[in-house]
């Protein structure tokens, strides 16, 4: 039996493996708190990805340009990647090689990958699909605590709590086992649709998407008017609220129901019922934070938990429920553009000339801060932009934002290399495929939702031809020329390495001990540093600014960058399904997820449907200015007649991200994927808008 | 430079030079204000009112990092238009280049004795409410005032009086109209309103007009009298146009505007309370806020007409919930209209819709539908078939959750994708408890919320087992259903699924 965690979301749930003769057979962990003997469908049915028809098992190579992919040796496959790498290096300089990491590799993976980018390949040219992910809960958090942990505070503290506002999160779907800890909770759940959570909310706040913002303005309103401020926590504990306030100042009851189409009675109820109660928390997530304006949202929602005295105080507080599987750990390591390991800044010097000590290299040598994940993917092939991009644990060609645009710019390139344990999307228009491991099958450290070190333990050996992503950065090292001995393939070497980068920085894990990480009764959260404890929860003493005190983000409300009008009249929003992850890239190789939810689909109003020659269970394109997507019809009652929602999971002609809007959030550059403009078309009407349009 | 000046400090005065801060950061931008206070949100007057807020909770943000200038407690006093200066009351002139009239109103105060001291001004013991000085002095004067009458019931007029009941005041309201708030509500809605605020303690006169005040008592046109130790005036406001008329501008009710808010003078320009567009001044914050965007992009080289502003007027008391959404008094020929009664729980509902698209609505006690009537109005998009469930206000999801209505194909467990039909294979299969058809199916394995319907599946067939034993019948058939037939489909494109 080998304990280990979940491959999907960022609860990592505890799961036992057994190697049985019908394959791995997977329960859950009675003994991990987080799910504590809990498994969603995604975990029950993991190993299937394992054993997937069309498993990576050789790199792939083509031929010629344009031919198709063909199984190679790995040699040959390393050494026309290195040879193509140095090429372009030496005829357009390190910038012209990028690097495109992902929320779902392993610290030690995230880590190794922007040493790689930063001192094999010298690129500042490296950013990570967490920008797609809960980069606007990290910044607005920064903002507030000076330190940006998901939650702040173990997952099992929920579970006392009287009531949780769940702002854009529907965590039924998305992390069923956490529900177990919100039983006990009144919950507030605010999101467009009435999703599975909302179903079981106390009260559900519907807004109109796009005015998440203007929502959280009018409840500091409704709380400071309510007579609700908790006066001396704000004086004690806080900094800006006078600024903050002229800003909800503006948000009146009356106009922001007018504004969000939530009424004023149940703005009112929802703060009441925080208000009253001793145990609380505001999490917040991508709902509120995938738009051109997330930070914002998110500071909002932070000032209403800061205004209520929450954050920094045990059983209360404000967290942001992180997605990825290591979104948490996949940000602190140096694989962000701006960041270096320990989640510090790359402009730091102080911590350049750290991390550069670490490395044995020159800090002056290191680069500075690159472009953000949408703006690489944009750049590329284009006149000055990167000219090779390496993929590893990702795949935009489904997951990115107007994604036709991203497609064609993948096209474009010189050199696009992908490393993958699956054909994805984007593994399918690569030069190069190389085969990586995967969870059951590796060793190494993730970072759950709640900044706890967890292992990922192998439990069989990968299927021959399969490499690990360490054993291919430093095969591909060498090939650059640099010193093998420098990127370790051992995970366990990888991590040594890695407690030293972030001895001292933010995210100091210097003083976790990997054996102790087998203790399941230890729980590792992070600031760890050496010599000193695990800390499971952050601010009770201060807040992480220099003064101690937690900050009100003055910000006011603003539009989404593109509203219905009478060409495209409809919102369109965008999410996830319970059978499915991300880009599905996993999930559409489970025939249990296939059988739940098996194509594309868009939710709409039966009126609405109606009123757009559509029934339920025909195809329709939902049409936006960016390009078109072709999904099956479902009715449903409960949605805004004004609104339509769309899962992301799949691909081709179904992926809902050909018709979402790149408008970027100018703090955490953010894509917005929860709100854009289009109409619905019968498929077949006709009418031929394309993808190109623009 | 290009130098702007903005006569008025007002909300309208305020947002335009918070515009105009970000968007034209070359121009010298001065506000001149004639009250001494910062600029403040006046729709916030009856929370301070009522106490909710303090005064300077009101005050809007300051335009920071920009060149905006704001003088306060500089009254313009006159516009020199060929020198194009204006003269503040410390005699100070100030050039422009734009110059912006946004000089608000003022309360209509009616000449009658004991109301209006010698210089015009609110007499002792009367206030006439538009500033935070006037709700100041209202709080001065509350301490003292045992009875109070508020003049006027038009909106704020209610509110005011609902704030003062609040806190534990006798108020009277004295209202000349046939009903309350008659420019927007027609007379069932006005008629249940009055009887909403009698039940809170607020006495409505209507039909009635002030007519004298003496020691504490105000005589009305009938001879009758109500104690007034306080007088609230709200009986409408009229636009500062003073300014305006005297420079010889075109002025009506308000000083004329057309749609990019541009005077007579090409260099002058007017919004808010003070400006009159298209015959209407509106009066409201919404549409100056509106055209504050409109005259920000006029003055900046922009194109941005304003056209009238859909309103939407809310009441803002407690526990009263009043929409006017719209026309909402007017007679509409052809429209279709829904109305809905009960004026013994102080309900009122009257939708006007043309073209599947609300045109008017008024919502008495109606407080979940408001936000979305509201929100169909402004986007002008048309309205669900089912008009009763709109005015319901929440989506009312039919749910049949008894095990043996539930069909075959629904999914139980959402976590694992567990129909009823596998839960009842799996109990036929001997999984006769719920620990053990969550072993066999992993049925109520992932959040847990399907516990309870996974156990009541579990008694259902149980049972349905006893009665079936009991009377020899066999076992099971009767409680699977055949599945529904499928809806035929059309073929999916080989894209979607992969």
């Amino acid at each position: 039996m080998t304990r280990t965690h979940c491959p999907y979301c960022a609860l990592q749930c505890g799961t036992r493996l057994e190697v049985s003769p019908q394959g791995l057979v997977v329960s859950p962990d009675e003994d991990f708190p987080v799910n504590a003997g809990r498994l969603c469908m995604k975990g029950w049915t993991a190993p299937r990805v394992l054993s997937a028809a069309d498993r990576l098992t050789s790199p792939l190579m083509r031929p010629r340009p344009g031919a198709e992919q063909r199984p190679v040796a790995w040699e040959t496959a390393l050494d026309h990647v290195g040879a193509e790498l140095r090429r372009i290096v030496s005829a357009h300089g390190p910038d012209a090689v990028a690097v495109f990491g992902g929320g779902g590799l392993t610290n030690e993976k995230a880590y190794a990958l922007g040493k790689f980018a930063r001192v094999a390949l010298g690129t500042s040219q490296i950013d990570y699909n967490g920008r797609f992910c809960m980069s606007s809960a990290a910044a607005a958090g920064q903002a507030a605590f000076g330190l940006d942990r998901g939650l702040p505070f173990p997952v099992t503290d929920l579970a006392s709590a009287e009531v949780v506002l769940l702002a854009g999160a529907n965590v039924a779907e998305t992390m069923p086992p956490l529900m177990r800890h919100l039983d006990g909770a009144d919950l507030i759940v605010v999101d467009p649709r009435r999703s599975a959570t909302a179903e079981r909310a106390a009260l559900h706040l519907s807004p109109a998407p796009g005015t998440d913002l203007a929502l959280a303005l009018g409840l500091l309103h409704v709380a400071v008017a309510d007579g609700r401020l908790d006066r001396d926590y704000v004086a004690r504990r806080t900094s800006g609220f006078d600024q903050a306030w002229r800003h909800a100042a503006e948000w009146w009851p009356e106009r922001t129901e007018r504004v969000t189409g939530v009424p004023v009675a149940d703005q009112f109820a929802a703060v009441r019922m925080l208000a009253a109660a001793k145990r609380r928390y505001v999490l917040t997530g991508r709902g509120a934070e995938q738009h051109s304006k997330g930070t914002d949202t998110v500071s909002s929602y932070v000032n209403l938990a800061l205004a209520l005295g929450m954050p920094g105080r045990e059983g209360s507080g404000y967290g942001c429920l992180t997605g990825q599987g290591n979104g948490q750990g996949g940000r602190e390591h140096g694989q962000k553009a701006d960041q270096l390991p320990g989640y510090r800044r790359i402009t730091d010097p102080a911590a350049r000339a750290h991390v550069a000590g670490v490395w044995g290299v020159d800090p002056a040598g290191l680069p500075g801060a690159g472009p953000s994940g949408y703006e690489l993917l944009d750049s590329l092939g284009r006149p000055g932009g990167p000219r090779a991009l390496l993929v590893f644990g990702s795949n935009p060609v489904v997951s990115a934002p107007a994604a036709a645009e991203i497609t064609a710019r993948l096209a474009s390139l010189d050199l696009l290399v992908v490393a993958d344990f699956v054909p994805s999307e984007t593994a399918r228009m690569a030069d190069a495929v190389l085969p990586v491991t995967q969870w059951a099958e590796e060793d190494g450290t993730m970072t759950n939702l709640e900044g706890r070190v967890l292992r990922r333990r192998r439990a069989i050996d990968p299927p021959p031809g399969v490499r690990s992503d360490l054993w291919v950065l430093r095969e591909l090292a060498v090939r650059l020329g640099r010193p093998g001995h420098r990127f370790p393939d051992d995970p366990a070497e990888v991590f040594a390495e890695l407690r030293r980068a972030s001895h001292g920085g933010p995210a100091d894990y210097s003083g976790i001990e990997p054996e102790a990480l087998d203790d399941p009764a230890q729980a590792a959260h992070w600031p760890f540093p050496a010599g000193g404890t695990s800390t499971p929860r952050l601010f009770l003493e201060r807040f992480a600014h220099a003064d101690g005190r937690a900050r009100f983000r003055a910000v006011g409300h603003r539009d989404a960058a593109e509203l219905p009008d009478g060409g495209y009249p409809l919102h369109a929003t965008t999410g996830r399904v319970l059978a499915h992850y991300q880009s599905g890239a996993q999930t559409r190789r489970v025939p249990e997820s296939v059988e739940a939810d098996g194509e594309a689909f868009v939710e709409v109003h039966p009126d609405t449907a109606r009123r757009n020659g559509l029934t339920a269970g025909s195809l329709a394109r939902v049409v936006s200015r960016r390009g078109a997507t072709v999904a099956r019809v479902r009715t449903v009652a409960s949605l805004r007649t004004d609104t339509v929602f769309l899962p992301f999971h799949f691909p081709g002609a179904g992926r809902a991200n050909l018709i979402t809007n790149p408008a970027l959030d100018p703090v955490s550059r953010m894509p917005e994927f929860k709100v854009c403009a289009v109409r619905l078309e019968p498929l077949g009407s006709g009418v031929t808008t394309g993808s190109g349009e623009r | 430079m290009n130098r702007i000046v903005i006569a008025g400090n007002g909300p309208a005065g305020h947002r335009l030079a918070e515009l105009l801060r970000t968007r034209a950061p070359r121009a010298a931008v001065t506000v001149l204000g004639a009250e001494a206070e910062p600029a403040y949100n006046r729709v916030l007057l009856p929370s301070v009112i009522s106490g909710k807020l303090s005064p300077e909770q009101t005050y809007l943000a300051g335009h920071e990092g920009g060149a905006v200038t704001v003088r306060r407690g500089a009254a313009v006093t006159g516009i020199d238009r060929e020198r194009r200066t204006v003269r503040t009351a410390d005699g100070l002139l100030h050039p422009y280049d734009e110059l912006v009239l946004a000089t608000g109103a003022r309360c209509f105060l009616p000449p009658l004795p004991g109301l209006t001291g010698a210089d015009g001004e609110p007499a002792d013991g009367v206030v006439a409410l538009r500033t935070l000085a006037d709700c100041r002095r209202l709080e001065d004067l509350l301490p003292r005032a045992g009875s109070i009458v508020v003049l006027g019931g038009g909106v704020l007029g209610l509110e005011v009086a609902r704030a003062l009941g609040d806190r534990g005041h006798a108020v009277d309201v004295v209202h000349m109209g046939p009903h309350v708030m008659e420019r927007q509500l027609d007379a069932p809605a006005g008629r249940t309103l009055a009887a909403v605020l009698e039940r809170l303690g607020i006495r409505i006169h209507t039909g009635r007009a002030a007519a004298s005040r003496t020691g504490g008592r105000l005589l009305l046109d009938d001879g009758s009298a109500l104690p007034a130790d306080l007088v609230v005036v709200s009986a409408g406001v009229q636009p500062n146009t003073e300014l305006a008329r005297a420079a010889g501008l075109r002025v009506g009710r308000g000083i004329v505007v057309d749609d990019h808010m541009r005077t007579s003078d090409p260099r002058i320009h007017a919004l808010g309370d003070c400006a009159e567009h298209a015959g209407l001044v509106p009066g409201l914050i919404a549409p100056a806020w509106e055209q504050a965007e409109t005259l920000a992009e006029a003055l900046t080289g922009g194109d941005r007409p304003y056209t009238a502003t859909r309103t939407v007027t809310r009441l803002k008391a407690r526990d009263v919930d009043l929409a006017v959404i719209g026309d909402g008094n007017h007679a509409l020929p052809g429209a279709e209209v829904v109305t809905l009664a009960d004026p013994a729980r102080g309900q009122y509902a009257r939708l006007a819709l043309r073209d599947e698209r609300i045109v008017g609505a008024i919502l008495l006690g109606f407080p979940a539908s408001v936000a979305a009537v509201s929100q169909l109005y402004d986007a002008g998009a048309p309205t669900p078939v089912d008009r009763l469930a709109l005015l319901a206000g929440r989506a009312v999801a039919a749910r049949t959750d008894a095990p043996g209505d539930l069909p075959a194909e629904a999914v139980v467990c959402r976590c694992n994708n567990v129909t009823k039909r596998a839960l009842v294979a799996g109990w036929r299969a001997g999984a006769r408890t719920p620990e053990a058809l969550a072993r066999t199916t992993r049925a109520s394995t992932g959040c847990g919320s399907c516990a309870g319907a996974v156990d009541g599946i579990c008694r259902w067939l149980s049972a349905a087992r006893e009665a079936a034993d009991a009377s020899a019948v066999p076992a099971g058939e009767a409680f699977a259903p055949a599945a529904p037939p499928r809806q035929e489909q059309q073929p999916l494109p080989e894209l979607l699924t992969r």
